[in-house]
């Protein structure tokens, strides 16, 4: 029991909002000694580990061309293409985005998409100016819950849609964790079983921008008149 | 043959270069501290590959050290003005997005190519490496095009970039550091652990009631882990398969699949798995770090119990 004390400390350090780096650093090292390794063992782990997941940040490399295209009016351009579609709402364009997320993950194209490459300068801005087209100026706290959303509705596609996708980690684990232990199947026998959530998932979250489009008219139609 | 080192090597230069940045600029709090993080951070990327686990290990204590108790302040990165980018977008129109758009296809292209070209019977990328070297060069090429659009100085997208960086600031790196973390719950056992409790809790005759242990154990060790990939072999070697399928009699396609993705309502649902759910806040200028995750959680639930319903009512009719 005594090795959950990691978890604890994230528990504790998150809800108290201390730095983050920091919490996670003593939690390993927490979780280290309370499981028996020693210092130098530890602190190899975090180095391995650091390494070996540096493809996380990689992602870092486009905000050079993002912020060069932001200077150059990216997201007011953005905004500017929306603002003439008549018809657009927030909840229209975000579901028109997890549509097209979820399908292209689904034949393996995650690339398409991403926080930093898609949400940050298209995505989010034409959310925000679908809503500002119609309710004027918006107030701060209203954008920052349509950014919100514009970032979530990037996950839930990417995370919905990969594992219908024969070749993808998450099937590929499946059909190997099976296989050590004895079940032999093919890629498409799981990845077909991925398909009911997909669906149920694009339904659940359709509903749910639907009734963020209703949120936003009544808070910000109230305030205009 | 393009190895990924090469693209590790230009995200370390484009992080040092963040460093130098930060020290130069003499308005800026804490330079001396922030060109320290992403010089370190910088040092991590270039030398990964060579310097010994321990070194690294030791840098990486060091880098987060130097961010303190309440972490480093924002640094005042000036820009153009709203007016100024205005009149740039009507100028430009939509050849603006051009650039942004090729970031997404380049790598698109290369993902599909660049493993399949070969000389000597070598490919000219690993296959392992395709779509993170396909990023690296679709990076290269948004960035020519954007410049030669912008007519800008290759300097002025590295103010840009800390710009940017800098917004997100040190919570850049934590994606990297909770791997670490998860490497540390393994090797000290908490899977087990958790397993352990799941397993003492469940009623062993009542299927669905298995089904929604399984489920939400996957969902509960995801939020623990930030990885459903973590929680899927300790759960379903501990519930899943001698429970589900083989006391139940569940068709092992349908545990595993729908089971790893009630995991997945697990992600959406913790700041444990900090590159989907933290990074976008940040990234986002949010002020609340749980602000996407707050968006994310009413979806999450609904899901789970969706797919425990999916599981029983699939697993064990097909």
């Amino acid at each position: 029991m005594l090795t959950l004390i990691g978890v604890l400390i994230v528990v504790i350090g998150f809800a108290l909002r201390v730095n983050p780096l920091l919490v996670v650093t003593v939690a390993g090292v927490a979780t280290g000694v309370a499981g028996g390794l020693d210092p130098v063992s530890i602190v190899s782990e975090f180095g391995r580990a650091f390494t070996e997941n540096r493809y996380m940040g990689l992602v870092w490399l486009t905000l050079p061309v993002i912020g060069l295209l932001e200077r150059g009016g990216l997201k007011e351009r953005a905004q500017q293409l929306i603002s003439r579609v008549r018809g657009a709402t927030t909840g229209r364009v975000l579901l028109l985005y997890l549509a097209l997320r979820q399908l292209t993950a689904s034949i393996g194209l995650t690339s398409l998409g991403g926080q930093a490459q898609m949400v940050r300068p298209l995505i989010a801005p034409m959310a925000e100016a679908a809503a500002e087209a119609r309710y004027g100026e918006l107030p701060e706290a209203t954008r920052h819950l349509i950014d919100a959303h514009a970032a979530g509705v990037d996950n839930i596609g990417v995370f919905f849609g990969e594992d219908i996708f024969l070749a993808m980690g998450s099937v590929l684990l499946i059909k190997g964790f099976l296989e050590q232990n004895g079940i032999s199947l093919q890629p498409l026998a799981i990845a077909v079983w991925a398909i009911p959530t997909a669906l149920a998932v694009f339904v659940i979250h359709a509903i749910r921008l639907m009734l963020l489009d209703r949120r936003l008219k009544k808070q910000l139609s109230g305030e205009r008149s | 043959m393009i190895r990924l080192e090469f693209v590790y090597v230009l995200a370390g230069l484009f992080f040092s270069a963040i460093a130098v940045l930060e020290w130069l600029d003499r308005n800026n709090t804490q330079r001396f501290r922030k060109a320290l993080f992403w010089g370190i951070y910088g040092v991590t990327f270039l030398f990964g590959a060579v310097l010994p686990s321990f070194v690294t290990g030791c840098l990486v204590i060091a880098m987060v050290l130097v961010t303190g108790w309440k972490d480093l302040k924002r640094s005042n990165v000036g820009s153009v003005n709203e007016q100024q980018r205005r009149s740039s977008a009507q100028r430009l129109g939509n050849r603006l997005f051009v650039p942004a758009l090729l970031i997404p296809l380049v790598t698109f292209a290369g993902t599909l190519t660049l493993d399949r070209i070969k000389s000597h019977g070598v490919a000219l990328v690993a296959h392992k490496d395709v779509t993170l070297v396909s990023l690296g060069l679709s990076v290269i090429v948004a960035l020519a095009a954007a410049l030669y659009l912008l007519r800008q100085r290759p300097v002025d997208s590295l103010h840009e970039g800390r710009r940017l960086m800098t917004a997100v600031g040190t919570v850049a790196v934590l994606p990297q550091l909770l791997a670490a973390l998860g490497a540390l719950f393994a090797a000290a056992g908490v899977g087990g652990v958790v397993a352990g409790i799941v397993n003492h809790v469940i009623p062993v005759n009542m299927t669905f009631g298995v089904v929604a242990a399984y489920a939400i154990g996957m969902a509960l060790f995801t939020i623990i882990m930030g990885n459903a990939f973590a929680a899927f072999p300790v759960m379903t070697a501990g519930i899943g398969l001698p429970l589900l399928v083989h006391l139940h009699g569940g068709n092992p396609a349908i545990v595993g699949a729908i089971g790893m993705l009630s995991g997945y309502c697990g992600t959406l649902m913790t700041p444990m798995a900090a590159n989907f759910n933290i990074v976008p806040a940040a990234l986002l200028e949010l002020p609340d770090r749980n602000g996407v995750i707050k968006a994310q959680i009413p979806t999450g639930i609904v899901l789970l119990v969706v797919n425990i319903f999916l599981m029983y009512l699939l697993a064990f009719r097909f």
